[in-house]
């Protein structure tokens, strides 16, 4: 790791203070939570700050569900929130987001804003035996786009990075319009998780919409009837501990075999959490058939841009989508 | 592979920061500790305390190794920094015995014969304490899918479960029914 100094602030105020006068591109001084996708890059020399402020016991890590929905603190590990009885019975969908990622003794570290923030598997990002990445070091170029990129986006992609976001947790909270609680040095505001995550564009290396002093407080999911039948589907290469090729979530509404209303998201495909509306609003009205269901999910496709290794996933969203329509139809 | 930034070069450029005492809890005991900021909990564990049963594989938390319990709780060693582990209750398989009384699931990984070189048993055997304290040890299928965080390179993972399986079985009674 490169030399760095810790701070361990007595409340939260203090902790952004240490990041009031940054700038956006700024990355001399870094917050640390759970740590786990934070000491990776660390030991890589991925990031190379200063100084880390840690946020360890100044942020909220209580799980609350009632009928205005669910609020998350944004210290509630991974664990805590997949066993949370609230969780499991009313929003299924983030239950089996948050199982399925990661292993059991990362769920025990990770928290849910640092799960949020975490950046990209791309092996290129992440191994800077490589020059080229332009999140990793602005303006030196793509290895992806031309290199081996099975893993990487389809959609929202530019000719900048093509590195796909890793949270399955995202998907499942934007499927389910959460939003994000976010404090800086001038306060706090509400920001959707749909606009939290910026596409790469011309600067992939700014990733989300944070000033350098706000850090995520908690995350809050909206009461909506589609949330208790909603599932998470993930494909990918192993069957546990693995990030995803394709994954969809989905919540639906059901008027007795048909659909009132949907909202699906993916993950796998995108530059950010991907949530396919167009798709939503084809699959209001349609039957369980895969048949009725599949000329909706053609339209996740739309924009969609394989760079060779990664084209099969274009026929993969679509098939991923129906089958997990068709769980989260089945369940009572 | 190019290196852009060879690691020993990158340590090499910049000062060595300014040390900090802490104070980690291991096995019920206090100690206290003076490090670079930069040591994970492993490090400390393992170069300070020499408690080197914990072991380092991969050092970014995909291997499982160095899978100890803080404050019961499995987590991966290596990816906690020391420096913000202070006052958590840290378990390492040091400290699962009872004097010479071997926990179960030690007995049951030799019982089973559970490990060839026996790198990643200290990781497994914590982990598999924590598994089967959550209740997660019930069937082959649910042991395999929660010790998905461990790594065994010998392939030792059906003497493993079986293993798992046994303890569980015995440590049913002390966890209520």
């Amino acid at each position: 790791m490169h030399p760095f100094t810790i701070e361990r602030p007595r409340d939260l105020n203090a902790a952004l203070a240490f990041r009031a006068q940054a700038g956006r591109n700024d990355v001399s001084t870094e917050y640390i939570a759970g740590g786990t996708d934070m000491v990776q890059l660390l030991q890589e020399y991925v990031r190379r700050p200063e100084q880390l402020v840690s946020l360890a016991g100044l942020l909220d890590n209580r799980i609350e569900v009632g009928p205005q929905g669910l609020r998350l603190g944004a210290a509630a590990t991974m664990a805590e929130v997949a066993a949370h009885p609230g969780v499991i019975e009313q929003f299924p969908v983030i239950f089996e987001a948050l199982l399925n990622s990661a292993s059991p003794q990362v769920r025990n570290q990770a928290t849910m804003g640092g799960n949020l923030l975490q950046r990209t598997r791309c092996p290129y990002f992440r191994d800077v035996g490589y020059a080229a990445c332009n999140k990793r070091a602005p303006g030196s170029g793509c290895s992806a786009i031309r290199g081996e990129n099975r893993w990487h986006a389809l959609l929202g992609t530019s000719e900048n990075c093509i590195a796909a976001n890793a949270s399955d947790l995202a998907v499942a909270l934007v499927a389910l319009d959460a939003s994000v609680e976010v404090r800086g040095t001038n306060g706090q505001r509400t920001v959707p998780l749909m606009e939290l995550h910026r596409l790469p564009g011309d600067t992939p290396h700014i990733e989300t919409v944070l000033e350098p002093d706000e850090v995520i407080t908690a995350i809050t999911v909206p009461a909506n009837p589609v949330a208790r039948r909603s599932h998470y589907l993930k494909v990918r290469d192993r069957a546990s501990f693995e990030f995803a090729v394709v994954s969809a979530a989905v919540a639906l509404e059901m008027d007795g075999g048909r659909i009132r209303q949907a909202r699906v998201a993916l993950g796998g495909v995108g530059t950010k959490p991907w949530r396919v509306s167009r798709v939503e609003a084809a699959l209001a009205g349609a039957s369980l058939d895969p048949a009725a269901l599949r000329p909706a999910a053609v339209l996740a496709a739309e924009g969609a841009r394989g760079r060779g290794h990664n084209d099969f996933k274009i026929e993969l969203m679509q098939r991923v989508i129906v089958r997990a329509v068709e769980t989260a139809g089945a369940r009572a | 592979m190019p290196g852009s930034v060879p690691p020993a070069a990158a340590q090499a450029a910049g000062a060595a920061p300014a040390p900090l005492d802490l104070v980690l809890r291991v096995n019920g005991t206090e100690h206290r500790l003076t490090l670079d900021p930069r040591t994970t909990l492993l490090d400390a564990l393992r170069e300070h305390l020499h408690l080197t049963g914990s072991k380092k594989g991969c050092g970014l938390g995909q291997c499982g190794a160095c899978t100890v319990l803080m404050d019961g709780k499995r987590v991966k060693a290596c990816l906690s920094l020391a420096a913000l582990v202070e006052g958590r209750e840290i378990t390492t398989i040091e400290g699962l015995a009872q004097g010479d009384q071997l926990h179960p699931l030690q007995a049951a990984f030799i019982e089973r014969d559970a490990f060839q070189c026996g790198y990643c048993t200290p990781g497994q055997i914590m982990a598999g304490v924590a598994c089967i304290n959550e209740g997660h040890a019930g069937s082959p299928p649910e042991i395999r899918d929660w010790m998905s965080g461990n790594i065994c390179r010998c392939g030792a993972y059906d003497h493993i479960v079986a293993a798992i399986q046994d303890a569980a079985r015995v440590s049913q009674p002390a966890r209520g029914g």
